[in-house]
């Protein structure tokens, strides 16, 4: 028997001798490590460098981190913008030159690589931006608060993906749930004249476009994919003709909702960047937070999430266990919509006061994106959620304070953000195993 | 074991020989079954059958063969069972409904609510004169005028019908390609988007002899599309990213590079602040087929020719075999000595070319501008398009011929009627929804539900039992 | 403790539309006994079963626990009444850890529904001590070898208070030795006074372990046997009419050596040397089985020769030809006829009819393709003579073969494979989940190509099909040849050789119990929950 062929990997067992027979199961052995990531690293740190180092402006970008209102005042951060781009980018290379020796050695790059990483360049990008524009001036703060505002949505609807793709239904109808929850939020809180019974019925329509993707693909065996596909044609119909005969007809009796209330907790929200953020928020905004966190503890902690997580892995595991698969699944879906409905009564009850065809304007779909970018993780979907939002709200202060990046560019970066993440960025994240896959008794 | 404890025919079987006695049962089995005499009949059209029974967008492929021999129950389930009824009565159903909403806002229907027990009669009548009345415009719309000044006139609205339907064919074509190997091509959108640019820009950009000019652009566009697809393709094929994702991503990029364009000079038309490119070349635009009274262009014949193409391609072609094997099952396929991955960039981009047409029949047929709404919503509407027409190449012309009638007759009934077209997204997405659960549908008309679904559950437990059971 | 359980099936009648699965089926389960359940693949044992745990309701008939009616609205009713069981496919989730897939369905929780898997790790060692199980609680399910997992499974049962066990074909993943020591688990259970119900069609383990013995064909029950009896009596039994056990074939007359595979290593995925430094070769007329328990670099190994496996390193010569680094269509043109092991996934498209099967891998030769165009006649043509000479049941070749048996099917992979001329003829698990009928047919053809003076290559997991039709064996343990011996080496020295010894030692060593064998999957790679999948697929599942 020859064992010259090829040198070992480190890590990889050498198959046990058979006198051995005692030995424990052989660990296994580490994944390959792969030139993904510290190529992509590469690129974009020379892309960094280039750009926002080399070619950067010469302005100097100043950044307001306290608005006026706030309980203590902190000065402006000024960074050159040709001196900040170098140094930052020189920072990603040297990550990105770290994640190479890693490579070399076939150890995989640690966790908070890619992150640092992240960072480093949406500042880098940020001092290019602003140091570049007309007015090189923007409030630090205004922007972070404005990309968790403009986050709601996407947070609530990643939420309601995260609840369908555990127990194993691909949620497509994001799109439908959101746009249902607002026409229904402006409706009904117009009708009740209370946005707050609004918020409920934004919950109970979200739940219902939600119910007919499960009944379709659970009991119907309908491909999930068509189902959800095909809501989001069916609610974006009906929303439309609604608004276009009732709505439009009587705008005072059917579509002034009232706006929630802003819940304003004294000397909190007043801490300079994060205390908007935290503790400036409407019912939504602070709705989005406990969600957050009781999903992730739900599916993590409790019993309630460890058969989710079963259902959605091996069903048939959990079918012989006497876990009931497709109702939990039903149930699952149906929650997952009503989250969506929520999100989706940010767009009448919070952001503006009224409903407009397509209010949704396809966010459901970077809801989608940020689901697989978060790795149908709460929290994970949460902050891809934050980024998405953060590049939505830069690329309409970008058109303000006029910068020479087509504004088109970036409004596409989500989009490309997320192909670049499918494609591997984020390493190998696995869907559910039984996402997609209707579960046939038997 | 005696002779004796074997039932009768048994016991005649194995005195012919070992070999024959393993596969009684199922052999048994198959005679008992109608279907196999059903199946028989067909046997002249064996490729077909085979093959274009098959619904490969029903079920995801992991899920299509497999541990399942003979697939979950909605895929043998249809095959065995009238889908051709289903597809009439969901149509139906899906008017019923749209009906009712039309009815429900109506504001004559409502008036005559408030004294419903009184008169119940005024309304119901209110109901029925709603409904049909926007009904009625619909047809009159999209098929045939009777009060037009002349049979030209009055045919005006079917060739509006054959116009509008035109990219809805092409680019329904590309995702029902797509659908039979197991891919979702949620893309079309962009991919006629991309088409439209590159067809528009040398439609505009360049001036060439005639019968050049217009090939190029043909060409053009079909590249555009096949890029842009095929770059899914290949994705999907290096990296195993999700193709729904990839296309759904994929058409934002269109969309905001499309809008980037139209804000250069190069694209924006002179002396113009709007977003709209200049009008193509005389040259550069599809001849209409029946004269300068109808829009109707030589796009249509183009996807009369497409739909053969994807027919043969499907149906008569090695490539096309290939296609299917691997929307039927990628690891059989491999193991057969298919390239999966070539075969996964080649369908995105043949589906993409396919779209692409669609994306040349806007900018040089219909609209003969490039404008940011130059794919409109075809690329959805391609979906639900090929979903009706069950992936199928005709079945896909015919479902883009019917949601053509509904779009062209949708404008008419807007006009006539205050009936907003968005009803057409309603009726159309019922339609699919209705025509994917044949059970639902058939329970709804009372089509003895409990005999059919006991029948339909025998075989397909049969199949799935023979399937894998010796 | 010592509630012992009598369970009895009355009548029990399954139907599966027109297809009764289970014929009016009566079984009694006496207390603190080890009852066989004898039938061939598709006699409905499995469907029986699962009526038994509540997954399937029955058509007609009761179940009795001690004495009393019950009915089971799923398997939770079934686990109550004290019936646990463990599936032929192990029913893990791979991505959780033992305790959670202990817990599930069971789980003791914390106030506000709070996971406490604490109490789940107290109860796992405590039932792993007691048989000594050795198993961490906090391993991934994917992570550990298939005896192991099984063995998770048998936990499962016990921590409900199991008093009947079902076991559902228990030992297809295992090795001898393996297979042993679960056969002394098992009497270990009974002693402590948990019925077994074992479900088996290998005659060996059932007259080693039961107590009592039922028949079970085509879904009734034709008798009961004493664990006595001989193996060919239980074998015609359970088939219906006398078999022979043994397949009549000519001597090998081996000629000139055409395929050669030197110092093969195959590199998976996860980096791992599935395949580790192979030589061997195979003449002309020689048929070579390779042996091993599943998941040993079998499938890798034929997959590297078809050229479906990415990291190769070495040499793979057909009649002094590279294979190696060609694509499939390369290899299957040059002459290598391939049968895989799983026909439902590799081998058939379920989709595709009879007719398109059959030239899966021949769809764009003449006389079926011009250029890219095909013939639908001539595909046609070739299925009705192939159906023929391959004796394949069905009413017409456009029918789709999912609709096939799997005898058929395997037979419809094997005229595919065996329809053109072929200098090599590889076949993976040949008759798994087949009848015993087509067994014997599919072993003729494959020593008929033998005798035409192909090199002929045939990996099996089973024990008994390796020497039947072997020429030569060579044995595959972890990736590495542990040897190749000739067609009369002892069963159980084949055994000790599937767990690593090798074939000196292994034949000093033979005592059939050496006792050592606790690790013998665990070299298996990857569970072979995976890769058995739709190779039972027989009982009406």
């Amino acid at each position: 028997m020859s064992t010259t062929a090829t040198s070992p990997v480190p890590g990889t067992p050498q198959p046990g001798t058979p006198q051995s027979a005692n030995e424990k199961a052989p660990a296994v052995s580490a994944k390959p490590v792969t030139w993904k990531v510290p190529v992509l690293l590469s690129v974009l740190g020379v892309v960094a460098f280039i750009f926002f180092g080399v070619m950067g402006p010469n302005q100097t970008a100043r950044f307001g981190i306290s608005s006026s209102g706030d309980f203590f005042q902190l000065p402006a951060i000024q960074v050159p913008a040709f001196l900040g781009g170098i140094v930052l980018s020189v920072l990603m290379l040297g990550l990105a030159a770290y994640a190479v020796y890693l490579k070399t050695r076939n150890e995989p790059s640690p966790g908070w690589l890619p992150i640092v990483f992240i960072v480093l360049f949406v500042a880098a990008f940020l001092i290019w931006v602003v140091g570049g524009a007309r007015t090189p001036s923007i409030s630090l703060a205004g922007l972070i608060a404005g990309s968790v505002t403009l986050a709601v949505p996407l947070v609530f609807g990643s939420l309601s993906g995260v609840l369908c793709e555990r127990v194993g239904v691909v949620n497509i109808a994001i799109e439908g749930q959101l746009l249902g929850g607002a026409f229904t939020a402006a409706m009904v809180a117009t009708l009740t004249k209370s946005p707050f019974i609004g918020l409920l019925a934004a919950a109970v329509a979200g739940a219902v476009v939600s119910m007919v993707l499960a009944v379709f693909s659970i009991k119907y065996l309908v491909n999930q994919i068509i189902v959800g596909v095909v809501l989001n044609v069916l609610v974006s119909g009906l929303t439309g003709f609604l608004f276009s005969t009732v709505m439009q007809a009587d705008k005072a009796q059917f579509n002034s909702p009232g706006r929630l209330p802003i819940i304003d907790i004294p000397v909190l929200s007043s801490i300079p960047v994060i205390g908007p953020i935290l503790f400036k928020q409407s019912v939504v905004g602070y709705l989005m937070y406990i969600a957050v966190i009781v999903v992730w503890i739900g599916l993590f902690k409790t019993k309630w999430g460890l058969r989710v997580r079963a259902v959605g892995e091996h069903p048939q595991a959990a079918d012989t266990m006497g876990i009931k698969v497709n109702a939990t699944r039903f149930w699952n879906v149906t929650l997952g919509g009503a989250v969506a409905g929520i999100g989706g009564s940010f767009f009448t009850l919070v952001a503006i006061d009224s409903f407009t065809k397509e209010i949704s304007g396809g966010r459901g779909f970077i809801a989608l994106a940020a689901l697989i970018f978060g790795r149908w993780n709460p929290i994970g979907a949460f902050f891809a959620a934050l980024l998405f939002g953060f590049a939505d709200n830069l690329q309409s202060i970008v058109t303000i304070i006029g910068t020479p990046v087509p504004s088109q560019f970036m409004a596409m970066l989500p989009y490309l953000v997320t192909v670049l993440a499918v494609a591997g960025l984020v390493g190998r994240s696995r869907p559910p195993a039984a996402s997609g896959i209707p579960y046939i008794k038997g | 074991m005696t002779e004796q404890d074997k039932p009768q025919h048994m016991a005649d079987e194995s005195a012919e020989g070992n070999r024959d006695t393993g596969d009684l049962e199922p052999q048994d089995r198959d005679t008992q079954e109608p279907q196999a005499t059903a199946d028989d009949a067909a046997a002249a059209t064996s490729l077909d059958t085979a093959g274009g029974a098959m619904q490969p967008s029903a079920v995801p492929v992991s899920a299509q063969s497999g541990t399942v021999p003979g697939g979950p129950d909605t895929l043998v389930r249809r095959i065995f069972t009238g889908s051709g009824m289903v597809s009439i009565l969901a149509v139906l159903l899906a008017l019923i409904l749209g009906g009712l909403l039309i009815a429900s806002t109506d504001k004559q229907v409502g008036a005559t609510a408030s004294y419903l027990f009184a008169r119940p009669s005024d309304f119901f009548s209110a109901v029925w004169t709603a409904a049909t009345r926007s009904y009625v415009a619909l047809f009159q719309g999209s098929v045939f005028n009777p009060r037009g000044s002349s049979v030209a006139v009055q045919f005006a609205p079917l060739m509006e019908t054959l116009t509008i339907a035109t990219p809805l064919i092409t680019a329904g074509l590309g995702v029902a390609l797509a659908f039979r190997a197991g891919l979702f091509n949620i893309g079309a959108q962009g991919q006629i988007i991309m088409a439209g640019i590159l067809a528009a820009w040398v439609g505009f950009a360049l001036h060439l002899p005639v019968g050049l000019h217009l090939l190029l652009v043909l060409v053009a566009g079909i590249v555009g599309g096949a890029i842009w697809g095929g770059l899914v393709g290949l994705l999907k094929a290096r990296t195993g990213a999700h193709e729904v994702i990839l296309t759904i991503m994929f058409n934002y990029i269109a969309l905001y590079f499309l809008r980037y364009l139209l804000n250069t000079p190069a694209f924006q038309r002179p002396g113009e602040s709007n977003p709209i490119s200049p009008i193509l070349d005389p040259s550069a635009v599809y001849p209409q087929i029946f004269g300068t009274q109808y829009r109707l262009h030589l796009g249509f014949v183009l996807a009369i020719a497409a739909t053969v193409f994807v027919w043969w391609l499907l149906n008569r072609s090695t490539v096309g075999f290939e296609f299917r094997a691997v929307g039927a099952n990628p690891k059989a396929a491999l193991t057969a000595g298919i390239n999966v991955p070539r075969a996964t960039v080649l369908v995105m981009a043949i589906a993409g070319a396919l779209a692409g047409m669609s994306g040349v029949a806007q900018v040089a047929g219909t609209e003969k501008v490039l404008t940011d709404g130059v794919a409109a919503t075809y690329g959805f509407d391609a979906i639900t398009v090929a979903l009706l027409g069950r992936s199928t190449p005709w079945g896909t012309f015919a479902a883009g011929l019917l949601f053509g009638a509904f779009r062209a007759g949708a404008v008419q009934m807007q006009i006539q009627t205050g009936t907003p077209i968005d009803i057409v997204l309603v009726v159309q997405s019922l339609i699919v929804l209705f025509i994917a659960a044949p059970p639902l549908v058939r329970a709804l008309f009372g089509l003895n539900p409990r005999k059919k679904k006991a029948a339909t559950a025998g075989k397909t437990k049969t199949a799935a039992t023979t399937g894998g059971a010796a | 403790m010592v509630r012992v359980l009598k369970l009895e099936l009355r009548g029990i009648t399954k139907r599966f539309g027109s297809l009764v699965a289970n014929d009016h089926i009566d079984v009694v389960v006496e207390p603190g006994q080890i009852h066989c359940l004898l039938g061939e693949n598709g006699a409905g044992k499995s469907t029986l079963m699962n009526v038994l745990y509540g997954l399937y309701e029955p058509s007609e008939g009761e179940i009795l626990v001690d004495g009393k009616a019950v009915t089971f609205r799923g398997p939770g009713d079934a686990m109550a009444a004290g019936i646990g069981m463990v599936h032929q496919h192990f029913m893990l989730v791979p991505v959780f850890t033992v305790a959670e897939n202990v817990a599930l369905g069971a789980e003791t929780t914390k106030a506000g529904g709070f996971l406490n898997l604490d109490d789940t790790r107290r109860k796992i060692k405590e039932i792993s001590d007691k048989y000594g199980f050795d198993v961490d609680p906090d391993a991934l399910i994917e992570d550990l070898p298939v005896g192991v997992q099984q063995r998770v499974e048998i936990i499962k049962a016990l921590v409900r208070d199991a008093k009947v066990l079902i076991l559902d074909e228990p030992t297809a993943v295992l090795t001898p030795q393996d297979t042993d020591e679960l056969l002394d688990i098992m009497r270990q259970l009974k002693s402590n006074g948990t019925s077994i119900v074992f479900i088996s069609h290998k005659l060996r383990e059932v007259k080693a372990v039961s107590d009592t013995i039922t028949v079970i064909r085509r879904g009734k029950v034709v008798g009961s046997a004493d664990p006595g009896a001989s193996t060919t009596e239980l074998a015609s039994m359970m088939v219906g009419r006398a078999v022979s056990l043994t397949l009549d074939k000519a001597p090998a007359r081996p000629q000139e050596t055409t395929f050669q595979v030197k110092d093969l290593t195959v590199i998976a995925p996860t980096g791992q040397h599935v395949v580790d430094g192979i030589s061997f070769d195979i003449a002309r007329g020689e048929i070579l089985a390779v042996a091993g328990v599943q998941g040993n670099g079998q499938t890798e190994l034929t997959e590297a020769i078809l050229g479906l496996q990415e990291r190769c390193d070495g040499s793979i010569l057909l009649d002094g030809q590279e294979l190696l680094g060609h694509s499939v269509k390369e290899v299957l043109r040059a002459g290598v006829g391939f049968v895989p092991e799983d026909r439902t996934v590799d081998g058939l498209i379920g989709t595709f009819s009879i007719a398109e099967n059959l030239v899966l891998d021949l769809y764009d030769q003449p006389p079926f393709a011009k250029g890219i165009s095909m013939s639908p006649a001539k595909i046609l043509e070739n299925a009705k003579s192939r159906i023929g000479e391959f004796d394949v049941r069905t009413p017409s070749g456009s029918l789709a073969a999912g609709t096939l048996s799997g005898g058929n099917q395997q037979k419809v992979v094997m005229a595919r494979e065996l329809s053109r001329p072929l200098r090599l003829f590889i076949a993976s698990q040949p008759t798994r989940g087949v009848d015993v009928g087509s067994i014997e047919f599919l072993h003729k053809r494959i020593v008929a190509e033998r005798d035409q003076g192909t090199p002929v290559m045939i990996v099996s997991t089973e024990l008994d099909e390796v020497i039947e039709l072997a020429d030569r064996i060579a044995v595959l343990y972890k990736g590495k040849l542990v040897g190749i011996v000739p067609a009369g080496t002892g069963r159980d020295v084949l055994g000790l050789m599937m767990a690593g010894l090798p074939p000196e030692s292994a034949a000093q060593a033979d005592t059939p119990h050496t006792g050592t064998a606790h690790a013998d999957t665990a070299g298996a790679p990857k569970p072979a929950q995976a890769s058995t999948s739709g190779a039972e697929g027989g009982d009406h599942d």
